[in-house]
C-alpha cells in the first residue's frame, strides 16, 4: 500500500476513538539524536497510530495525541533507549467506548 | 489519599485484577484497586471471546447479568492464500445448551459490569490513578505503592501485579525483565457494526448464536501471526496481530495489514456496508512458559498478562489471568487467616498450585510452539499457498483425470518445500504439539 495512503487511513480510523488528550504533557519522547537507529527509524511504519515521522534531517520525531498506549515503541526501543516512555496521567489518553 | 491501610492493593481492573480482588473481598480482605483508566476497560482490548468456565468459578450465575454478546456454536478456522480459503468449520447445536461454553464480548462493556460485582463485593476502587513505583522497607519488602494522585502512597501487606503486559510498575521495579520484540504481539482491531439482522443472514445464525473464525496464511505478509474475526450482537470485531520484531522489519504498517485482511475476497463481503467506530491496537504476550518471569517475592505477587499468562496457540488469555487472579487471591486470603506473613516462601504454593491446573499445564504443554514459528515462516506463505492451490486444483472440473490431479499436487508441495523439507517441518512441530 502506498505509504501517504495508509497514513491517511490511519487518521481517519483515529478520528473515531475518544480521547482526553493532556495538552502540552506529551507521555512519550523522543530523545535528541542525529542519526536514528533501525529500531527507531522502524517505528514510522510499526506504530498503529502512526505517531512517528521522519523530518527532513532524518531524525524521527513523535506527535502521541492519536496514541492507543499500545507499547510496541517502548518494546522495540528498549535496547537502545531512544524514547521515553510513560502512561499518560491517571484519566487522560484514549478512551475505548468497546476495546 | 488517606492514610489507610490495607490488606491488598491490586494494580489494574482487567480480568486478573478483577478476580483477584472479588476473590479477596469476599473472603473479608481489605482490598484497594488502582486503575490508570476514566473507568474499568478503558485501555483494555480483546478480539474478545470469553470462556465461561474461568468466570463461572467466580460468579457461578454470572449469565444473568454479565453483558453477553453471541454465544458461540460454529468455529472456523481458515488457511488463506491471496483470493482463497481453505478451512476447517465446526458447528453443533450441542453448543446452544443452557449454560453455554464460549460467548463472545466486548472488553470495555465487560469490564465495567466484572468491576460493579468486584466493587459491591467490597472492593475500594479508584480510577485515574496510575501507579507509578513500588514502596519498599529496609529489607527490601514491598510495603506499598505510589500513586500519581497528590500524597500518593499506600500501604498494604501485599501488592498484587494485574497491570497487564505493558507491566511498568514489575519491569521498572526489576521484578521481571522487558518484554522482548520476538516474543510480543502487536494486534490491531476495529468494531464495524450492522443491524443484528443482517449478522445473523450472513453468519447463518438465529437469535444470539454467534460464529468465530480464526485466520492465517498470507494475509500476514510473511510474517508471524493470525487474523480473527467474531460476531457479537450488533458488530463485528475484526483483527490482526504479528510479532512485534516481524513489524519492525518489514516495511508494513499494522493498518496496512489490516485494511488488506478486509478487502481479501473471503472477508470483504462479510463486512459490507458495515460502520467502523473504533481502531484499537494492543500488544499479546506471547512467549509463553519459557518467557515467564519470577511470579512472586516479599509482598507481592504477579497475575494475569504480567506473568506471560497467555496461551497464543489457542488464542486464550482472559481465562488464564481470571484463573492467576483468583487464585492469587485465594493464596493471599488462606495466609491471611493462617496469619502467617506475605513472604517470598509462603507465596511460593501461587506455582505449585497453578502447576496442577490447565494454566501450567497447557503453558508447558506448548512451551516449543513460540520458537518453532519463529524459526518456520513457510507457515504463514508456503503452505497456505500451498494448501489452497491444491484445493482450487482438486476441486475444479475441467477435464483433467483425477489421479493427474494428484499427481500435481503431489509435485506442487514438493517442490515447494522438498520431502525431506515437509517432513522435517512436520517432526518439528509435532514436538513443539507434545
Ligand atoms: C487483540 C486481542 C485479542 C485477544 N483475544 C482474546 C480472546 O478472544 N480471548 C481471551 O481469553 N483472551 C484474548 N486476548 C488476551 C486477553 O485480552 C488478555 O490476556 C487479558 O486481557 C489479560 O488480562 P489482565 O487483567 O492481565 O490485563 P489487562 O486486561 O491488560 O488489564 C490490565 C489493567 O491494568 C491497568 N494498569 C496498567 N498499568 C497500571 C498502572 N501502573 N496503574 C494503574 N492501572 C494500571 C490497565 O489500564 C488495565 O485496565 C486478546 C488480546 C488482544 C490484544
Ligand atoms: S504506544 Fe503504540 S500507539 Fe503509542 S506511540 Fe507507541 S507505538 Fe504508537
Amino acid at each position: 500500500m502506498l505509504e501517504a495512503a495508509a497514513a491517511a487511513k490511519v487518521e481517519e480510523k483515529l478520528y473515531q476513538n475518544r480521547y482526553l488528550v493532556d495538552a502540552g504533557r506529551p507521555h512519550i519522547k523522543v530523545r535528541p539524536h542525529i542519526v536514528p537507529s533501525k529500531a527507531l527509524l522502524a517505528l514510522t511504519h510499526a506504530c498503529p497510530a502512526g505517531c512517528y515521522s521522519q523530518n527532513d534531517q532524518g531524525q524521527v520525531e513523535a506527535s502521541v495525541d492519536g496514541c492507543v498506549e499500545c507499547g510496541t515503541c517502548r518494546v522495540l526501543t528498549a535496547k537502545t533507549g531512544e524514547i521515553e516512555w510513560n502512561y499518560p496521567r491517571g484519566g487522560f489518553g484514549v478512551l475505548y467506548k468497546f476495546g | 489519599m488517606a492514610q489507610e491501610r490495607f490488606d491488598a492493593i491490586v494494580v489494574g481492573a482487567g480480568p486478573s485484577g478483577n478476580a483477584a480482588a472479588y476473590t479477596m473481598a469476599k473472603r473479608g480482605l481489605k482490598v484497594l484497586q488502582l486503575e490508570r483508566g476514566e473507568y474499568p476497560g478503558s485501555k483494555n482490548v480483546q478480539g474478545a471471546i470469553l470462556y465461561a468456565n474461568a468466570l463461572e468459578k467466580l460468579i457461578p450465575d454470572f449469565r444473568e447479568d454479565a453483558p453477553l454478546e453471541r454465544h458461540v456454536i460454529e468455529q472456523r478456522l481458515w488457511t488463506m492464500d491471496e483470493t482463497s480459503h481453505t478451512g476447517l468449520h465446526h458447528r453443533s447445536d450441542d453448543f446452544n445448551e443452557e449454560r453455554p461454553n464460549r460467548y463472545t464480548i466486548i472488553r470495555a462493556q465487560f469490564d465495567k459490569w466484572f468491576s460493579r460485582k468486584v466493587r459491591e463485593a467490597g472492593v475500594l476502587l479508584l480510577c485515574e490513578t496510575t501507579v507509578t513505583a513500588l514502596l519498599r522497607d529496609e529489607k527490601g519488602k514491598v510495603v506499598g505503592v505510589q500513586t500519581d494522585r497528590e500524597g500518593g502512597a499506600v500501604y498494604a501487606d501485599i501488592v498484587v501485579l494485574a497491570e497487564g503486559v505493558n507491566g511498568l510498575v514489575g519491569q521498572r521495579s526489576g521484578l521481571r525483565p522487558e518484554l522482548k520484540p520476538d516474543t510480543v504481539a502487536l494486534a490491531v482491531k476495529e468494531m464495524h457494526f450492522l443491524p443484528p439482522e443482517v449478522i445473523q443472514a450472513r453468519f447463518n445464525l438465529k437469535g444470539n448464536e454467534g460464529v468465530v473464525i480464526e485466520a492465517m496464511g498470507t494475509i500476514t505478509a510473511g510474517m508471524t501471526g493470525t487474523g480473527f474475526l467474531y460476531t457479537n450482537q450488533e458488530s463485528i470485531s475484526i483483527g490482526i496481530g504479528c510479532i512485534v520484531s516481524d513489524f519492525a522489519e518489514s516495511e508494513v504498517t499494522p493498518y496496512g495489514l489490516l485494511e488488506a485482511f478486509k478487502a481479501h475476497p473471503s472477508i470483504k463481503p462479510l463486512l459490507e456496508n458495515s460502520e467502523c467506530k473504533e481502531y484499537a491496537a494492543h500488544l499479546i504476550p506471547e512467549g509463553g512458559y519459557k518467557a515467564m518471569p519470577e511470579l512472586c517475592g516479599d509482598g507481592w505477587i504477579v497475575v494475569g498478562d504480567a506473568g506471560q499468562f497467555v496461551n497464543a496457540v489457542h488464542r486464550e488469555g482472559s481465562n488464564l489471568a481470571m484463573t492467576t487472579g483468583r487464585m492469587a487471591g485465594e493464596l493471599v486470603a488462606d495466609l491471611k487467616e493462617r496469619q502467617a506473613p506475605c513472604s517470598k516462601a509462603e507465596l511460593g504454593q501461587y506455582r505449585r498450585r497453578l502447576e496442577a491446573t490447565f494454566v501450567m499445564k497447557d503453558l508447558k504443554k506448548y512451551r516449543g510452539i513460540p520458537d518453532f514459528l519463529h524459526g518456520n515462516k513457510q507457515v504463514f506463505g508456503l503452505y497456505p499457498r500451498l494448501f489452497n492451490a491444491a484445493a482450487r486444483n482438486w476441486f475444479r472440473v475441467d477435464g483433467i483425470d483425477k489421479r493427474t490431479k494428484e499427481k500435481e499436487i503431489l509435485t506442487a508441495f514438493r517442490k515447494g518445500r522438498t520431502l525431506p523439507g515437509l517432513i522435517n517441518d512436520g517432526i518439528k512441530l509435532a514436538r513443539a504439539w507434545r
